[in-house]
Parts: C-alpha cells; sequence; structure tokens
C-alpha cells in the first residue's frame, strides 16, 4: 500500500479536484442530483486511500490524538467580520467539520468536509475552503448521513382530533433525535380528492416543518378517478409512494381485487406499493368478539389484533405483489411472524421490503396489561405491538442480516385526553405511537451497541436504504459531494434516559420511557445549518422543503423492469375443437369465476378489448363468428407442424 | 425370541377378562339403532385386536387350541412371529413371487357344500366369508389371522376360528388384507349449468370398487341461495339410488345467513353430517369473505363439524382470468397461467389463520401444490390442527399436459386448484403424505366428457372443472409412495382410508380391520403391474389423466359390506347396495386437542380503576373506526350494541362488584370494577 506514486493519475487527483468546481444549483424538483452520482462515489474512496496512508506531502491533521479530549465539540464561529458576511447572505450558510470519521453505508473514512448552500461541496483533507468558516472540529468522531424516518403521521386528523405533534413539534422532536428528513403519509378522508388531500398536507407541512419532507400517499378508497389522481401525483407533484389498507374495515380497507388493481397500476407507474398490512375482516370480528366478552380496555386493542392476523395480510400482499410483479414495501412490521414471513418472501425472490418501526424495536405490547389505563392507551397501535418479549430483539436481528431494510417510527401520537375517546371502547383509541425523536438512538442501542450490525449497516437502515427506495438517493442517504448537507455527528458514548419530561413530542407519555439508550446525536445539520448542538435546539419553522420523488427507483425497479420482460405469456397454438359440443343452461353459472361485476378502473381502461361476457357467443355449440378468425393465436388452421387431431387420445 | 417366551409367560399371568376376549366376540351382534348409535361395541374390539393378534402370535389355550392345526392355511396364519424369519409368503422378495407362475398369487375361492350354499342364498343378509392366511394389515401394525365375517361385520379375527360349516373361504396365501380404502372426496353425479359428471353414483362407486375404495364421501353442492336440506335430499335419494358402496356425504356451504345456520345445525344433529367444504374461490358465485370464513368457522367449532376449504385467492383468480383472456389467452393452458400456485398457498395460510383464530379443525381440499403442502406442513408444526388432502391426480401427474397441442386432452386436466406445472410436484406431495404432513388422501373424482368439456372450447374459464382418479388412486399411492420406500403399507392404510375414518369420526367401524368393523376389506396384490388407461377403465369419460401410467399393486380381492365384489379381475356391484354413513360431530381424532385450547382460550379484562381525565371531542361522522362492520350478518343481530350502551361519560358508573353470573345478561362483569381486588390504582398518574 506504500505504492501512492503507482495509482494513476486520474484516480490520485480524485481527492482534490472537486472543490474546484462550482456546484450548479438544482434546477427544479425533478433535476437529477448534479454531478454527485458519479463524482461523489468514486471520490470517496480517493479520500479514504488519502486518509489511511496519510498523503506524504501535506501535514496530517492531528485528529488522533484529539480523541481523548473531553466529548465536546469545537465549534469556532468566524471572527466579526466574516460573520457579518455570512449574516447578509442568509442562503450561503458555509460550514466546514474537521477530523471526522465518514460513515456510509458501505464504507467509513476520516475526511473533512465543506459544504455551503447546504449542499456538500468538498470532501477531504486540506480542503480550501473560503475564510471565515464556520469549523466544527469532530475530534475523529462518527459523522453519519442524517436519518430519514420513512413514515410519520405528524397533525394527523382524526376523527376530528388531530395527533399532537404537528409538523413543528414532530420535525422538531426529528431533529432532536438525528433524523433530518420525514417522510409523512397523505391520509384522504374516503371521496375525498387524492390531490386536494395531498395540497392540504403540503400546506400544513410547507408553513411548520423545520426539516425536509417528504409525503407518501394511502389510498383509502378505489375508483377511476383515484387512477387518473394518482398519475397526477407521480407525474406532476413527486409522489412515488402509495399505501394500501388490509384493516379498517368499512373505512379505508380495500378487497384483493382492488388492491391487485392498485399495484397493477403502481406498478405501470414506476411507484412503490406499501402495504398496511393486517386482515380487517378478522380484525372486526375479533374486536366485536372481545367487546362482547366484556374486555374494553387497551388490552382488548391486542387481543383482536392478533400477530397471525397480520403475518396472513403480510402474506397475502406478497403474494398479490407476486402476481403483479410490483414492489412491496410493508409498513409497520410488528412481529416476528410478519417479519418472517417478508424474510421468506425475500429469499424466493419477491421484491418486497420491510419497515420495523421504533416501537416494535424498542418495546412490546405487555404494557397493554398495565393497570394505568393511559400508559397502557399510549401503546395502542396498528397492527399492535407483540406481547411476545423477545420480539424486538427478533427484529433487531432481521434488520441487522437485512431481512428488513428500513426503519420509521409511525411517530402518531395522541395525548391521554384523545385517547380517552376510547376509555370504554378500545376499538375507539385513536392509534399511534411516538418514535421519530427516538428511532436512531434506540436502533444504535440495541444493535450496534451488541454488536448486531456496524455503523455503516446502521446506516443503511436507518438513512441509506430509505433514500435507495423512495429515489432520494444519493441526494439523502449518503454523504458525497453533491449531496444535501443533512449531517448528524453521532456521539456512540453518550447515554441518556428517555422519558416524556425532557423529550420534544407534546404527549404526557413516551412509550420508551425509563428506557436507557447509549449513542445519540451530539451535532445535527439539517440543510447546511447547524439546529442541534449541545444539546441546544435551534430550528426555524417553515424552513423545511418537499422533496419531489421521481418515479421508477432503480433500487427497486431495476429487477421489476426484468421480470416483466421475461412475463410473457403466449397461448398454445392449436387446431380448432370440432367434436360435438354439450348444450348448457346459462342461468346459473352466468359469473363463473370469470371478472367481477364491479366496475373498476383498471377494467374500464381496457376497453378496446373484446367483451368475452356479452360476446355473441351462443350456448349452442357454434359461435356467430366462429369461422372468422378473430385472434391468431387462437385460431390456427394449419399451425406449424400440422394440425394435431384434437379429439384424438393424445 | 427371548422376548417372545417372556410374553409366552406373561400371558399366564394375565388374568382371566384380559386372556379370554379371543372369543368374547361370539356374542351375537346387535343391529344399528338408528343414524346416531355409536358403532357397537367399538370400545372392546379395540382391545379384542390386540389379543386376537395375541392369540395368534402364541397359540392361545382357549378351548379353540384343540381344533388348531387342522388346515394348512391355519397353521400359516398361525405363526405370524416367525414371519420376520421369512417363511411366509408375504415376506418374499416380489421378483421371486413374480416368478411363481399365474395361478398362485391368485386367491383360492372355495365355496361351501351345496348345502351351506343354498342357505346362504335363502339368506342375504347372512354373508358369511372368511379369509384364511391372509396377513392383516392396520394402520398401526401388521400380523397374521384369520378373518371371519357375517352379515357386513368382521366378527372373528385369530388363528383357528370356529365357523359355521360351508362358509366362502378365501385362501390369501399371505397376501396384504387392508381395510378397504375411503375416498373422501368425490363429485359423482355433480349437476353443473344443466349437465351432470358423466360418472352417477353407480359408475363411480364401481370404479371405486374397483379400484379397492370400498367407501366414498361425496360432496353436496348446493346452488347459492338454496336450501342445504334439500340438496341433502337431493343427493341421498341419488346415491341411495344408485351407489354400490357405502357412502357419507360432505355438504358445501356456497352462501351464508341465519337459515343456513340452522340448516347446518339440522345436519349435524340430525342427518349425520360432520364437515362442511366452504370456498375461498369462485368468485361472486361459491366464494366467501373472510367474515364470512370467520363465521362459520366459529360456527362449526361451537358444534363440532370440520371445516373443509377450496383454497384459491378467488378475487385474484377472476383478476387473472380477465387478464389471460385479454391477452388473447383463451385455451386450457390459460386456466393453470390464471390460478398461479402462489394463490392456493395464500388461500392456505388465510384459512389456517382463520382457523387458527377460531379454534377450527380446518382441512384443507385438494393440495395441488409445492408451496400450499409447505404452508400445511409449517402451521401442522406450529401445532395447528389442519389435515391436508392430496388428491390422486395432484400425486400421480403434473400440470405439463395444460400445454398440450390436443385440445381434449389439455382440457381433461383442468381442474381447480390447477395441476402443477412443476413436474416435481407429485413426488414432493408423495413424501409430504408419506412423513404424515398431508392427512389423507382423495380423488375429487369429477369427470366431464369431451363434449361437455368443450363448452370452454373457446374460453378457459367455461371449461368444467374436474378429473377423474377415484379408481387410480390406491394404486397409484402404493406405486408412487410404498414401491419406492416413501411409506409402509401401514401408512399406506392411515393414509387411505383410516386417517379418513378418523376424521369422519366413522373410526373404527371403517377404517381398521378389527372385530366388529365393518367387513370392507382388500386383499392386496403387491405384485400386479397393470397400466392405467381410458380403454379399460370404469370410468365413462373418454380422458384418463393417468393415461398410459404403468402401476405396481392393485387390488385382488375386494370386499365391500361382507360380499365379494371383485375377484379374478371380474366386478360384481350391485347398484343402490350402498349405505349412507351417518358421521357424528366432535371427531375425537380433531377435537381433543381444540376442547383443551378451548378450556385454556378464556380472555380475561385488566381490572382498572375508572378513567377521571380529560376526553377529547371527537366526531363518529366517519362511521366508526376499525370497529365492528355496517354489514348485517348473521351473528351480529342478537349481540348488544356496545356503542350505544346506557352508559354515561360522566364518571358516575352504576355500581356493580366483582363479576358474579347475575351480571352477564345485563352487562359484562369484569369491565367496570370500581374496587378491584388490590385496590383501585391511580388511572392518570405516571406508573
Amino acid at each position: 500500500m506504500s505504492t501512492t506514486g503507482d495509482v494513476p493519475a486520474f484516480f490520485r487527483s480524485m481527492g482534490s479536484d472537486s472543490p474546484a468546481r462550482p456546484r450548479q444549483q438544482f434546477c427544479g424538483m425533478f433535476c437529477p442530483v448534479e454531478g454527485s452520482a458519479t463524482d461523489g462515489k468514486t471520490l470517496d474512496f480517493g479520500a479514504l486511500s488519502a486518509c489511511a496512508r496519510g498523503r506524504g506531502e501535506r501535514p496530517v491533521i492531528d485528529r488522533q490524538t484529539d480523541i481523548s479530549q473531553p466529548r465536546k465539540v469545537e465549534i469556532r464561529q468566524s471572527t466579526g467580520k466574516e460573520a457579518l458576511q455570512n449574516l447578509d447572505d442568509k442562503r450561503s450558510d458555509r460550514l466546514l467539520i474537521k477530523g471526522a470519521k465518514i460513515v456510509n453505508d458501505d464504507q467509513s473514512f476520516c475526511a473533512d468536509i465543506y459544504m455551503e448552500d447546504g449542499v456538500i461541496k468538498q470532501i477531504g483533507e486540506n480542503l480550501i475552503v473560503p475564510g471565515g468558516v464556520k469549523t466544527i472540529d469532530a475530534h475523529g468522531r462518527m459523522l453519519m448521513p442524517g436519518g430519514i424516518d420513512v413514515h410519520t403521521r405528524f397533525q394527523m386528523p382524526d376523527r376530528g382530533m388531530t395527533s399532537a405533534d404537528d409538523f413543528y413539534q414532530g420535525t422538531k422532536a426529528a431533529l432532536a433525535g438525528g433524523t433530518t428528513m420525514i417522510i409523512d403519509h397523505v391520509v384522504p378522508e374516503p371521496g375525498i380528492s387524492l390531490i386536494a388531500a395531498f395540497e392540504q398536507w403540503r400546506e400544513w407541512a410547507d408553513s411548520k416543518s423545520c426539516c425536509d419532507y417528504s409525503l407518501h400517499v394511502d389510498i383509502t378508497e378505489w375508483h377511476r378517478g383515484i387512477q387518473e389522481e394518482m398519475e397526477a401525483l407521480v407525474k406532476d407533484h413527486g409522489v412515488n409512494s402509495f399505501l394500501v389498507y388490509l384493516a379498517y374495515k368499512d373505512v379505508f380497507q380495500l378487497t384483493d381485487a382492488q388492491v391487485y388493481e392498485v399495484f397493477s397500476v403502481i406498478r405501470d407507474l414506476g411507484a412503490v406499493a406499501q402495504v398496511h398490512a393486517e386482515n380487517g375482516d378478522i380484525v372486526a370480528e375479533e374486536q366485536r368478539r372481545i367487546l362482547e366478552q366484556g374486555i374494553t380496555g387497551p388490552e382488548g386493542h391486542v387481543l383482536s389484533h392478533p400477530e397471525e392476523v397480520e403475518a396472513e395480510a403480510v402474506n397475502r400482499s406478497v403474494t398479490v405483489a407476486n402476481q403483479t410483479n410490483c414492489p412491496l414495501y410493508v409498513t409497520k412490521v410488528m412481529s416476528k411472524s410478519a417479519a418472517d414471513v417478508i424474510a421468506q418472501a425475500r429469499k424466493k425472490g419477491t421484491v418486497v421490503y420491510g419497515e420495523p418501526i421504533t416501537a416494535s424495536l424498542g418495546t412490546d405490547g405487555s404494557h397493554y396489561w398495565s393497570k394505568n389505563w393511559a400508559k397502557a392507551a399510549a401503546y395502542v397501535t396498528s397492527p399492535p405491538l407483540s406481547p411476545d418479549p423477545t420480539t424486538p430483539d427478533y427484529l433487531n436481528s432481521l434488520l441487522s442480516c437485512g431481512d428488513l431494510q428500513v426503519t420509521g417510527s409511525a411517530h402518531c401520537p395522541f395525548n391521554t385526553a384523545q385517547r380517552a375517546v376510547g376509555k370504554d371502547d378500545f376499538s375507539l383509541i385513536p392509534e399511534g405511537v411516538n418514535g421519530t425523536e427516538e428511532r436512531m438512538s434506540i436502533i444504535w442501542d440495541k444493535c450496534v451497541v451488541t454488536g448486531k450490525m456496524d455503523e455503516n449497516q446502521f446506516v443503511a437502515v436507518t438513512s441509506t436504504n430509505a433514500a435507495k427506495i423512495f429515489n432520494l438517493y444519493p441526494r439523502k442517504g449518503r454523504i458525497a459531494v453533491g449531496s444535501d448537507a443533512d449531517l448528524v455527528l453521532w456521539d456512540p458514548d453518550v447515554t441518556k434516559i428517555i422519558s416524556a419530561k425532557s423529550h420534544n413530542s407534546a404527549v404526557e407519555y413516551n412509550i420508551f420511557e425509563g428506557t436507557e439508550v447509549r449513542g445519540g446525536p451530539l451535532v445535527v445539520i439539517s440543510q447546511g445549518k447547524i439546529v442541534l448542538e449541545e444539546g441546544n435546539l435551534h430550528t426555524t419553522e417553515g424552513s423545511g422543503r418537499f422533496v419531489a420523488r421521481k418515479p421508477f427507483p432503480d433500487y427497486v425497479y431495476k429487477r421489476i423492469k426484468a421480470r416483466s420482460r421475461l412475463a410473457e405469456l403466449r397461448g398454445v397454438p392449436r387446431g380448432l375443437y370440432d367434436g360435438p359440443v354439450c348444450e348448457v343452461s346459462v342461468t346459473p353459472k352466468a359469473m363463473t369465476p370469470a371478472s367481477s361485476a364491479k366496475t373498476s378502473p383498471a377494467k374500464q381502461a381496457s376497453q378496446p378489448v373484446r367483451n368475452l361476457h356479452q360476446s355473441g357467443f351462443s350456448l349452442s355449440g357454434a359461435q356467430f363468428d366462429d369461422n372468422i378468425p378473430r385472434r391468431n393465436t387462437q385460431r390456427i388452421v394449419a399451425p406449424p407442424g400440422g394440425r394435431a387431431n384434437i379429439t384424438s387420445l393424445g | 425370541m427371548a422376548e417372545r417366551v417372556n410374553r409366552d409367560r406373561a400371558q399366564d399371568d394375565l388374568p382371566v377378562y384380559l386372556a379370554r376376549p379371543g372369543t368374547a366376540d361370539q356374542v351375537p351382534r346387535q343391529k344399528y339403532g338408528g343414524l346416531f348409535c355409536s358403532v357397537e361395541g367399538a370400545f372392546e374390539s379395540k382391545t379384542i385386536d390386540f389379543d386376537a393378534l395375541s392369540v395368534g402370535q402364541r397359540g392361545s389355550r382357549t378351548p379353540r387350541t384343540a381344533r388348531r392345526g387342522t388346515g394348512a392355511g391355519q397353521e400359516q396364519a398361525r405363526s405370524p412371529a416367525s414371519d420376520s424369519q421369512a417363511s411366509s409368503p408375504g415376506a418374499e422378495s416380489p421378483v421371486a413371487r413374480g416368478r411363481r407362475g399365474t395361478d398362485s398369487p391368485q386367491a383360492e375361492m372355495r365355496p361351501g357344500g351345496g348345502d351351506e350354499v343354498l342357505q346362504t342364498l335363502e339368506d342375504e343378509k347372512s354373508d358369511r366369508l372368511l379369509i384364511k392366511g391372509g396377513r392383516i394389515v392396520n394402520d398401526d401394525q401388521s400380523f397374521h389371522a384369520d378373518i371371519y365375517m357375517e352379515d357386513g361385520v368382521i366378527k372373528q379375527i385369530g388363528d383357528n376360528l370356529i365357523v359355521p360349516g360351508g362358509v366362502k373361504t378365501i385362501e390369501a396365501q399371505g397376501k396384504m388384507v387392508i381395510p378397504g380404502g375411503i375416498d373422501i372426496h368425490t363429485h359423482f353425479q355433480m349437476p353443473y349449468r344443466g349437465t351432470t359428471t358423466v360418472d352417477d353414483f353407480a359408475q363411480g362407486s364401481k370404479a371405486a370398487l374397483a379400484g379397492g375404495t370400498t367407501m366414498i364421501v361425496d360432496h353436496v353442492i348446493p346452488e347459492p341461495g338454496s336450501s342445504l336440506m334439500e340438496a341433502y335430499d337431493q343427493w341421498r335419494q341419488w346415491a341411495d339410488e344408485k351407489a354400490c358402496c357405502d357412502y357419507s356425504f360432505h355438504v358445501d356451504i356456497t352462501h351464508w345467513n341465519d337459515s343456513v345456520k340452522q340448516e347446518l345445525d339440522h345436519l349435524i344433529k340430525e342427518k349425520g353430517v360432520n364437515s362442511f367444504q366452504v370456498y375461498m374461490a369462485y368468485k361472486d358465485y361459491y366464494q366467501m369473505s373472510n367474515s364470512e370464513l370467520y363465521e362459520i368457522f366459529t360456527f362449526l367449532a361451537e358444534r363440532g363439524g370440520i371445516a373443509q376449504v377450496h383454497a384459491e385467492n378467488g378475487e385474484i383468480i377472476a383478476e387473472e382470468q380477465a387478464r389471460m383472456l385479454q391477452m388473447g389467452i383463451t385455451g386450457p393452458e390459460g386456466h393453470v397461467l390464471s390460478r398461479p400456485e402462489e394463490l392456493e398457498a395464500e388461500a392456505v395460510f388465510r384459512a389456517i389463520t382463520i382457523a387458527s383464530q377460531t379454534n377450527c379443525p380446518l382441512y384443507v381440499t385438494r393440495v395441488m401444490s409445492k408451496s400450499a403442502a409447505d404452508i400445511i406442513s409449517q402451521a401442522r408444526k406450529k401445532g395447528n390442527v389442519v389435515f391436508g388432502e392430496p388428491i390422486t391426480a395432484s400425486l400421480g401427474t403434473d400440470g405439463t399436459h395444460y400445454w398440450s397441442k390436443n385440445w381434449a386432452k389439455a382440457a381433461s386436466f383442468v381442474t381447480s386448484p390447477p395441476l402443477s406445472p412443476d413436474p416435481t410436484t407429485p413426488d414432493y406431495l408423495n413424501t409430504m403424505l408419506s412423513s404424515g404432513d398431508l392427512s389423507v388422501t382423495g380423488s375429487a373424482h369429477c369427470t366431464f366428457s369431451v363434449a361437455q368439456k368443450a363448452i370452454g372450447k373457446d374460453d378457459f374459464t367455461q371449461i368444467p372443472e374436474g378429473v377423474n382418479g377415484v379408481e387410480e388412486r390406491m394404486a397409484l399411492i402404493w406405486d408412487k409412495a410404498v414401491t419406492t420406500g416413501k411409506m409402509d403399507e401401514n401408512m399406506f392404510v392411515a393414509v387411505t382410508s383410516t386417517n379418513a375414518a378418523k376424521i369422519l369420526n366413522l373410526y373404527p367401524r371403517k377404517g381398521r380391520i378389527a372385530v366388529s368393523s365393518d367387513a370392507d376389506l382388500v386383499i392386496w396384490d403387491t405384485d400386479a403391474i397393470c397400466t392405467i388407461t381410458a380403454k379399460t377403465h370404469n370410468s365413462a369419460a373418454e380422458y384418463n389423466v393417468f393415461e398410459g401410467m404403468e402401476l405396481r399393486g392393485a387390488p385382488q380381492v375386494v370386499i365391500c359390506q361382507g360380499k365379494i365384489v371383485l375377484e379374478d379381475g371380474n366386478l360384481h356391484v350391485t347398484s343402490g347396495v350402498g349405505r349412507f354413513i351417518p358421521c357424528s360431530p366432535f371427531p375425537d381424532f380433531a377435537y381433543k386437542r381444540v376442547k383443551a385450547r378451548k378450556q385454556l382460550a378464556v380472555l380475561r379484562a385488566v381490572p382498572r380503576g375508572m378513567y377521571d381525565g380529560p376526553v377529547s371531542e371527537f366526531s363518529m361522522s366517519r362511521g366508526g373506526t376499525p370497529s365492528a362492520s355496517a354489514r348485517t350478518s348473521p351473528t351480529k343481530q342478537p349481540v348488544r350494541n356496545l356503542h350505544q350502551s346506557g352508559f354515561s361519560l360522566t364518571g358516575n358508573p352504576a355500581p356493580c362488584g366483582p363479576p358474579t353470573p347475575d351480571d352477564v345478561p345485563i352487562r359484562p362483569a369484569g369491565r367496570r370494577i370500581v374496587v378491584p381486588p388490590g385496590g383501585r390504582s391511580n388511572i392518570t398518574s405516571l406508573s
């Protein structure tokens, strides 16, 4: 490795050539991340080699010795003159982090990092930076891409109430925990236009969000208009993921046939199909049964949502996704058996992703039996936390081995007064738990500290995989030149006790109350600005930008595309059947297994096709157009290889 | 040997009541009282059976000993213990036996002297038959003994039986005598859009007997909306007129409402039906929703029925069918393409989930694919009470024929779920059957002529579904599973007969060779080789899905209701002699475990103090969150509406102490305990 001189010029120069190039501004929502996809990735490698060897000619910064210093990051403010300069140009927020160990999902390496205008401009050593830049001395601590919380429900309306954390409170909590981007769910009431709901959410989030955000849209009903709106959302509004519900019977739930159609549409649009996987029919039956037995407290919630019912729905959605060749994303993986189903499906080749949430990774469902009603109710979410106390450990293991890929929080807390709506009937308790703030620390504590995963895998499951699945990569989820300056300086040694007293959410209960976690963010940088340092949050309401996502994410669709090319089906060319045909009465089985009578968009879209049910087919054994070759696959009178005698014993 | 000596000695010490039973069965057997009368003497015969074995092994010291050694056949049968020492013909290598010539493998049948024949003739019912020198194979053991039967019932098993003179005697010469097969799934004479399957009960049960199956269980399929009872009566009428062997019924539930519930109750209690099939396929026709499945399973679990399920996701199939037709695929290959294996596995998984939620024993009919079998196997490993039924077709052939250029041939394979195009499937399913992961075998025999199949010549969804298999079932399993060494003869008996009898609660009347069991027996020739072809089969269909298959093993003699119906390759069947065998609910085989679980499954609420904190305002405009469905369904009506209870939210509940039975009708106990044991917890504090 001492042969630095042998490295070809193009390789050696990489560490230094990028800073010279000024980065172009993004042109619009759908502009690709400029220069980063190629430059950034290779650059890292060069920078790493530079760091590992200490590049001969330049002096090495004394970062090794700094590690022993007290656990505090020095942030050096520039001199008065430059500070003024910074002030009058708000957008050019320049920041230099020196001596950090940069952790991406593929490797870790030591380098300095310089960012400007919310974008990483240079990575390497001895960067040439303008004078008077704010500098953070990382002393060799880990610098990671900011977390992406793929599943939040801030400010979610539920029966006239709104979840306790709005976009401001929620994103503040996210930033406090090291998460610099959230993806929220738009939940249109059935009957409301998807676009209208989307615009409503945009408005809420734009005015309040403190960090970048994006939006999933939930499909809560299914008709022709919805399909058009989905197209519009994908093409014009930067949405590439839609959630369908297999639960919430008579409210959000879709039938299998509808799910099939939604998935077909999603695949054609190049989006990701998300699924809330629980069998709503069985849940409704169980809820009724349990209420009949006089069980009305929160324990009834978990009793009526058994783990099996979750696994069943996951299995069903995997089947439908396979049939439609649509990528599937299972939100809120809460139980071992559901995770197992996903793991098995992946082994069989299904394109499926599983998202455990902070709650399922960090706690279990034994609290539903708490004598304290308010505490028990605080854990109510669907699918529920598993009463099996070994579940969190199991899910963490699957997350570590890659069977589960991304983590969200499903942060949707309600305060006790709101929960109390269901004080006499568990099925009325609004559902949702907290977790956006605790997500990164919990996973670090449960997975990295225990040695289940390394820091790179940690970055993958908290940030990179999410960015890849939702087509944000490498703008988000990676520290590379040209990526957004959403960074977290991580302190693996800090310990903290989670408590509702100190958390940033607005609710009275924290489901992780009293959990001691090791590892937490020391400095959080969002859009190139320091939002957390020394435990102080400096968030700005409304500074969060909507990040548009394009369809056909490579990470997901490369395989799907290859499969759809293979999936061509062909009929068998046969001779015409000329034997006797039995007479049948049409009455009872007119509707046989064939397609449903319900009108659904996917079917109406295919109008050019001849309607086989209303064809001129007469039941006397011959069709009016028997001798007209309609479809050539079907009526080859002289097939290659001679005509098979169709009635002979073959 | 030493062990045998020990046991001999032990016999001397046996109490009288145990040493005696070998003869106790001489008491005349009582007639059945009615449909629901349990099998008389069933209890005795189980113990007796074992003793009969010991008698045979050791030579009992009962008075009959004196007459021992009168015949060579008896001599052989007397010493089964020595068959391991290779003296008995049954243990000889098949090759050697094959060379022994034409006459010897055949069982000799000696009619009694003229006098006794006349006697038999005038009393039709007392059809006396003695099988000498057979090796009796039950699902648990094999042993040598003679069998004497009278009036269609096995009267004696053992050595040196005392039998009336002039009995017809079959010399089994060491061949295996097995309980007659039970084909647990047939569709004879099934109406389909105005036509009927080509095999009616006479033709179908004849084919069954020809293959060694002495009982069939047919599916009653009421049209959706019509009465279950009427359909049942109709099927009874057809079968009573025509069936040549005993039969029983499953009833399919094709729609669900309150009156169906009453009919089910009646069928279970009065009509001897204990198994009901629901369909997860055939959208908009037979298909049941998940909620309906839940309710049906709950109902059956209460009444002791077995829930059978046709497992395929009908919704997705409908979508796929539409897609195939759009693509211009109209031939039989469209059938298998629109019903991929996964959809079967998915439905099996869902059915198991619902059955497990409702604590109902589940029976999956027609396991056609590896993945479906895997799901069943996994569920059994997790403790679910679930039985899987592969059928002759799935065990014997695969779905590659759907691509046959010959339309009529391809169409003859159309059945649902379809045969898997994966050619390794039959072998896999045979292995699962051998390992016990799949429990029983049926045939799903439902044959249509080519002309009938041609209804769907331009649209595969119109092809009537069903394959043959009732005749081939036993021989095929023997060939695929026993001759290959996957299972032994005892397991063979279990999967072809005994397990089915246990699930239907007919055991030990059927499915076992024991004293007082029905005289449904098959003398099995392990060496016979026959080639299956539509030219020689007993079904009326033009095609046989096993065409050209060479199978080793076949029934040599078939005895049904104590009468010889097959000998020397000649069938002597009588249409209409088949009796309906009523099945009683709560079969032990399935329900012992279910009952135990039911006792454990009692749920209890957490006693809590009243919540007295603030409550948010909320609107119910959304029509009630996840809670119960708005659709009316039969079970929902009598339930008290908990949402409209008289409970006021002012925090001043009606006082009610610890739960007492009196409270129950008014208000479920256990949810409003003001002073719970252990004191009231402060509900709003952080704990």
